[in-house]
């Protein structure tokens, strides 16, 4: 499997990171060096393996379905970028 | 007494129970030292008032009674742990100006115990790197040095700066994070203890997250006494964390008897990588002697499965990073890019991440999402799973042939010259964690310790792998490894 220019591209999209053109074959090669070196895992037999789900065997902590929490709008947009009449700002998203 | 900052937390401990010191003065001391230390580029946020505050609220308990082991300890605190109020921004440039409204877990239950906060230590950005060279403060210098030559070293990654700052008594203490070797590699680079505890003994809550299933923070200190005491203070039951183990946490200092009799230690074959230099491989045998000196079983053990680790880790840790990642949008916190007249929501994403994150942290969200996408979920994330599975199995079956713990290298080389690795493609940087991924893979405890020196005078370490959960015993053959090397060597001081 070899990555080129317009793979690279597509998966930045889908990362959502703006990558010039001109790096484009750069990122390319690099993704085929470290894709290269995840190749190895083809030579290990998996047959009737389970893909590992839980790192300790253990069942998630169950509570009961409640608010818990809440009333702090102000904390939560403390840290924006940019915060208007309680909420985030964001650009237009609609026309 | 020595220097006050050269102290280990056991002997502060002591100190301070005997009214011999105060810690206000540890504080003071470390905060002089941190001053003088700039060329290190360790603590990259600093808190003297708050650090002077909470030793004076400590001394108070100290003087009631009313003194945990931790209590007046002045720590690093590594940039990824979310401190309320103080920036945390994990060395990333897309976090700049964050400061958390929260505390996280960690660092809540270390004050709690009374510790003292000198500042926030620089690391790789994200966690993501071996040699603290892709931070957005800098890279950190390591305190040690090749003889005379002044050739700038790595204190390793990501824990960079936790392990320059300990290693140069800057602070007592520091906190760490290890997702494929984070605090044992730098640990090992810099001369220091540090230990990566079971996943789900420390929680994750507020320490932002890198790859989840993976992620374990724990102390960086000088000695295997001081990573007990602190990992006590550390751990706990947290219901925020719901991977957080509900169980007990031992004493783990009472655990260190220093007798290692009968324990069955496990020397793995396929950790005699090709290539290995001839100090690690010496390193390693005198390792083994030394426990076996001490009355443990020496026992040639295999697991199979180890040379895949490294690739299964490249799978899985980018695809968790690149889902754990996308919360950095511009909308809730951190950056947003400045965006051009028209710029739409999308705009504002790609360019906010791309200027917001260095190269190597755009490299594994873009490698991370490729894995995950249509089409390559089957072939690369599922089949890395199963064969982490059939890591795990390994170590599970070594443990139930009586294995009681496992001696490997921490590191294939000492610390290398900082941009030394700058013209190699990044799996050779990569390979810096060949000893220490298996671990996290598996979800097991995991402790460098230093061991010996190689011939230009640099630290190399030792690393001891245990069961889950037993981290008493693991840090109890660690204190046998560590009485029986001797190690005392500092850096000289050129800062």
């Amino acid at each position: 499997m070899s990555i080129d220019k317009e793979t690279a591209a597509k998966v930045a999209k889908l990362a959502r990171i703006r990558v010039d053109d001109d790096a484009l074959p750069a990122l390319a090669q690099e993704f085929n060096t470290i894709l290269g070196f995840i190749e190895q895992l083809n030579e290990v037999d998996v047959d009737g393996i389970e893909p590992m789900t839980s790192v300790t065997p253990m069942r998630l902590k169950r509570r009961t379905d409640v608010v818990t929490d809440g009333d702090q709008q102000d904390k939560i947009l403390s840290n924006a970028p940019d915060a208007r009449e309680g909420f985030f700002a964001v650009p237009k998203v609609v026309e | 007494m020595a220097e006050l900052n050269t102290l280990t937390i056991a002997e502060a401990r002591d100190a301070l129970r005997k009214g011999d010191v105060t810690s206000l003065e540890l504080t003071e001391a470390c905060l002089t030292q941190i001053e003088g230390a700039g060329a290190l580029n360790a603590f990259v946020h600093h808190t003297p008032d708050l650090a002077r505050e909470q030793a004076r609220a400590a001394d108070l308990r100290i003087k009631a009674g009313d003194a945990p082991s931790m209590c007046g300890i002045p720590l690093g605190i590594k940039d990824l742990f979310c401190t309320k109020g103080i920036p945390s921004q994990a060395a990333s440039r897309i976090l700049e100006g964050f400061k958390p409204e929260y505390e996280s877990t960690v660092t809540q239950n270390l004050f709690d115990a009374g510790s003292v906060m000198l500042g926030k230590l620089n690391m790789d950005e994200f966690a993501m790197g071996s040699s603290n060279e892709t931070s957005v403060y800098g890279d950190v210098i390591n305190p040690w040095r090749r003889g005379n030559d002044d050739t700038a070293l790595t204190p390793g990654g990501s824990s960079g700066g936790s392990a320059s700052a300990v290693a140069a008594d800057l602070c007592l203490a520091a906190t760490g994070t290890d997702t494929g070797g984070s605090i044992r590699q730098p640990a090992a680079f810099v001369g220091i203890t540090g230990i990566k505890p079971t996943y789900g003994r420390v929680s994750r809550w507020g320490v932002v997250a890198f790859a989840s299933s993976l992620d374990q923070a724990g102390p960086m200190t000088k000695s295997v006494r001081d990573a007990a005491i602190m990992l006590g203070a550390m751990s706990s039951h947290d219901p925020k964390d719901s991977t957080s183990a509900d169980i007990p946490v031992p004493d783990f200092e009472a655990a260190l008897t220093g007798d290692v009799r009968g324990k069955v230690i496990g020397i793995p074959k396929e950790y005699r990588m090709d290539g290995m230099p001839q100090e690690i491989e010496k390193l390693w045998q005198d390792g083994t002697a030394m426990l076996k000196e001490a009355g443990a079983e020496i026992r040639d053990i295999s697991l199979p499965h180890t040379k895949y680790a490294l690739p299964a880790y490249y799978v899985i840790a980018p695809a968790e990073a690149s889902s754990n990642l996308a919360r950095y949008d511009g909308v809730r916190y951190g950056l947003r890019a400045k965006l051009d007249h028209g710029d739409g929501i999308t705009e504002m994403y790609e360019k906010t991440r791309a200027q917001g994150f260095g190269p190597e942290v755009q490299r594994r969200v873009m490698i991370g999402t490729y894995v995950l996408s249509a089409g390559f979920y089957d072939a690369y994330y599922n089949r890395a799973r199963k064969v982490r599975a059939l890591i795990k199995r390994d170590f599970e079956q070594a443990f139930a042939a009586g294995v009681d713990a496992i001696l490997t290298p921490a590191t294939p080389s000492a610390a290398f010259g900082l941009g030394e690795m700058a013209e190699a493609d990044p799996v050779q940087m990569y390979l810096n964690d060949v000893f220490t991924v298996t671990v996290n893979l598996a979800g097991l405890p995991g402790i460098a310790v230093p061991s010996g020196l190689d011939k230009k005078g640099l630290p190399l370490g030792l690393q001891l792998i245990g069961r889950p959960w037993e981290e008493g015993d693991l840090l109890n053959t660690a204190y046998a490894l560590e009485t029986a090397a001797g190690f005392v060597a500092k850096p000289g001081k050129w800062w």
